[in-house]
């Protein structure tokens, strides 16, 4: 690892202030991604500026404002406690059980929820400094797009880059219309619609998301809604636990008699960012919660997918895990151990 | 203790390390009183401190550090970016000078001769290096050692009590969880740990209605290895570390359900399935 300064900071705005002033420098949270990609001498900062102890951490009811009646989860808290949060696992289901699909138990207890935004690609060209990635070298050219594919993206790729992004909760946060708040140097604040924030790849895949420099997540806004009984989050991978997802849905519906008022589908593992299945939920809407129907909807969505060499099977293994998510949603969204 | 040895031929050194052999818990298997001054004057002391090794067994050794770790604190100047950090290992207080790329892991191991938590991959994908941090599970290999200020440690050196083990080793010592050892310290901090989660009812992602308040879980075999999941085991001895924990958890003798498919196959046969 290279060397680095270490400092902690005691207020937003001298973090934010830090991080003006020295392009090199990077936010420290609970370090598992940058951590690791230091390591691996893909990230280079020459400063860290530790932000794990400012105050930023409490998931609490929204009591003004547009989302009132919504939950306001810190960007500081760790991905365990938000998804063990009496709050949220009443009231947001679909985001316990996204989080808890991702990573480790030890993990879980070390990230943050801003973190896990952040967090970067586990495409092996990007992490493998031998070889070419647009992404972390920008005009190296893309080792994937001819290489070794079969976890790569069937949506939104470019040429130049068709890594997928790794997180689980992050698809739980874009079904639910979640809001992403940010505070910059200076103290200027904005609120990002969350399926705005991460980016397709485009001739910038250096660039994850849509943050300005210096910029820091605040806390994380979800809108109240009417999911919390039929929600369910599917996660399909290699090993039954402890891997990224080949798929995964985040499915959730509310009803209106037998027929579907609103249905909200985010799929991962398949696109640069979390990935909504629009086309689907579209045709959902006002339509009968039957097998057929969302395997008709599923099918619209897919279609769409460009597959490249390795990962054609994402297609069938993406309608059906839509499906079978969305079943799962109309049953009341709970665990059930696959079919062996 | 001291004055039982009565042993002049016995060198400072010497008499520490039989001192920390022969700790109080050990009266049974050492012996008592007289008989033990008597015994104790017949040894040499290299031959002493074999012996005992080997009568006092390897639960005793584990579960008394034979040597005190010795902190070895490097001047600031001696690094390009030094970090004084502060926090408490296993209940002792430390305090030492680190480059601010030192992992706490790299720390316990060659700063402060805690060797008992090992690395595994360096990458956080194996679990091996697992200790915990306030109370948390957490990968010592991802957490930088200068994040830790006023933080409480506690790795596989910690867990046994008056020289007593932790029930979970006892537990992975009795069901043979392990083979080659290496991920076991992670394994074991990892499984006290989630002893807690548990009690606290905390939810995993097989927990059947994450809705439902839950306040002290009771784990099936499909949560404790979903939850046990960050912790790899290369010698496959994963049916005998998740009887370890059930046995721990449920507070019952438990027995290994070992599933052959030989035996569906003579079920199928049998039923005609």
């Amino acid at each position: 690892m290279r060397p680095f300064k270490y400092s902690t900071i005691n207020d937003i705005k001298s973090a934010t202030n830090r991080l003006a002033t020295n392009d090199n420098a990077r936010y420290l949270a609970g370090g598992t991604n940058i951590l690791d990609l230091m390591k691996e001498d893909v990230e280079r900062p020459d400063e860290l500026v530790d932000i794990s102890r400012l105050k930023l951490a409490a998931v609490q009811p929204i009591t003004t404002g547009a989302n009132k009646g919504g939950i306001s989860i810190g960007a500081l808290g760790k991905n365990t406690e938000t998804a063990n949060h009496p709050l949220i696992r009443q009231a947001y289901p679909l985001l316990s059980q996204a989080i808890l699909a991702g990573a480790s138990a030890q993990i879980r207890n070390m990230a943050t929820n801003g973190g896990n935004l952040n967090q970067r690609t586990r495409c092996p060209y990007f992490y493998e400094v031998s070889m070419p990635c647009n992404k972390r070298e920008p005009g190296s050219g893309c080792g994937a797009l001819k290489g070794i594919n079969r976890m790569h993206a069937i949506f939104g790729w470019s040429e130049k880059c068709v890594a997928v992004h790794p997180s689980d909760m992050c698809i739980a946060l874009v079904a639910l219309d979640a809001i992403v708040n940010v505070q910059g140097p200076n103290g200027q604040q904005r609120s990002i619609p969350f399926e705005d924030y991460h980016r397709l790849p485009g001739d910038n895949p250096e660039k994850d998301n849509t943050l300005n420099p210096g910029e820091l997540i605040t806390s994380i806004h979800i809108p109240r809604n009417n999911f919390a009984d039929r929600s369910y989050y599917l996660k399909v991978r290699d090993r039954a636990s402890y891997a990224f997802a080949l798929v995964s849905v985040g499915a959730a519906l509310e009803m209106n008699g037998s027929n579907i008022l609103t249905a909200r589908i985010a799929l991962g593992g398949v696109a640069h960012k979390p990935w909504r299945a629009k086309e689907a939920e579209n045709f959902l809407a006002g339509k009968p919660a039957t097998v057929e129907n969302f395997r008709r909807a599923a099918e619209m969505e897919m279609k769409n997918a460009m597959t490249l060499e390795h990962n054609d099977f994402k297609v069938e293994l993406g309608t059906r895990a839509i499906v079978r998510a969305l079943s799962q949603a109309m049953k009341g969204g709970k665990h059930e151990e696959l079919p062996a | 203790m001291q004055e039982n040895l009565e042993n002049d031929s016995l060198s400072n050194d010497e008499k520490q390390l039989l001192d920390e052999l022969l700790s109080e818990s050990n009266d049974e298997i050492a012996g008592y009183g007289a008989q033990r001054r008597l015994f104790l004057k017949q040894m040499s002391a290299a031959g002493a401190a074999i012996l005992f090794t080997q009568l006092i067994g390897p639960q005793e050794l584990f579960a008394n550090p034979v040597y005190e770790p010795l902190i070895s604190d490097l001047p600031a100047s001696s690094m390009e970016n030094s970090v004084r950090v502060g926090f408490k290992v296993n209940g002792a207080s430390r305090s030492l000078n680190v480059d601010s790329r030192m992992t706490l892991l790299d720390t316990l191991r060659e700063r402060l001769e805690l060797t008992g938590t090992k690395k595994g991959c360096d990458h956080g994908q194996c679990g091996a290096c697992t200790v915990i941090v306030d109370g948390k599970r957490v990968l010592s290999c991802l957490t930088l050692a200068a994040s830790c200020e006023s933080k409480t440690v506690t790795t596989i050196e910690g867990l046994a009590k008056d020289g007593k083990l932790h029930p979970m080793q006892a537990a992975f010592v009795k069901h043979d969880g392990f083979q080659c050892g290496f991920c076991t310290p992670g394994q074991i901090c990892s499984a006290v740990a989630l002893m807690g989660e548990a009690a606290a009812g905390e939810i995993s992602y097989v927990t059947a209605d994450v809705r439902k308040k839950s306040t002290s879980l009771k784990l099936s075999d499909e949560e404790i290895r979903e939850r046990m999941s960050g912790n790899l085991c290369r010698c496959g001895a994963y049916p005998n570390i998740v009887a370890a924990i059930r046995e721990v958890h449920t507070g019952k003798n438990t027995a290994i359900a070992w599933q052959f498919a030989a035996d569906d196959n003579e079920k199928a046969r049998s039923t005609g399935a």
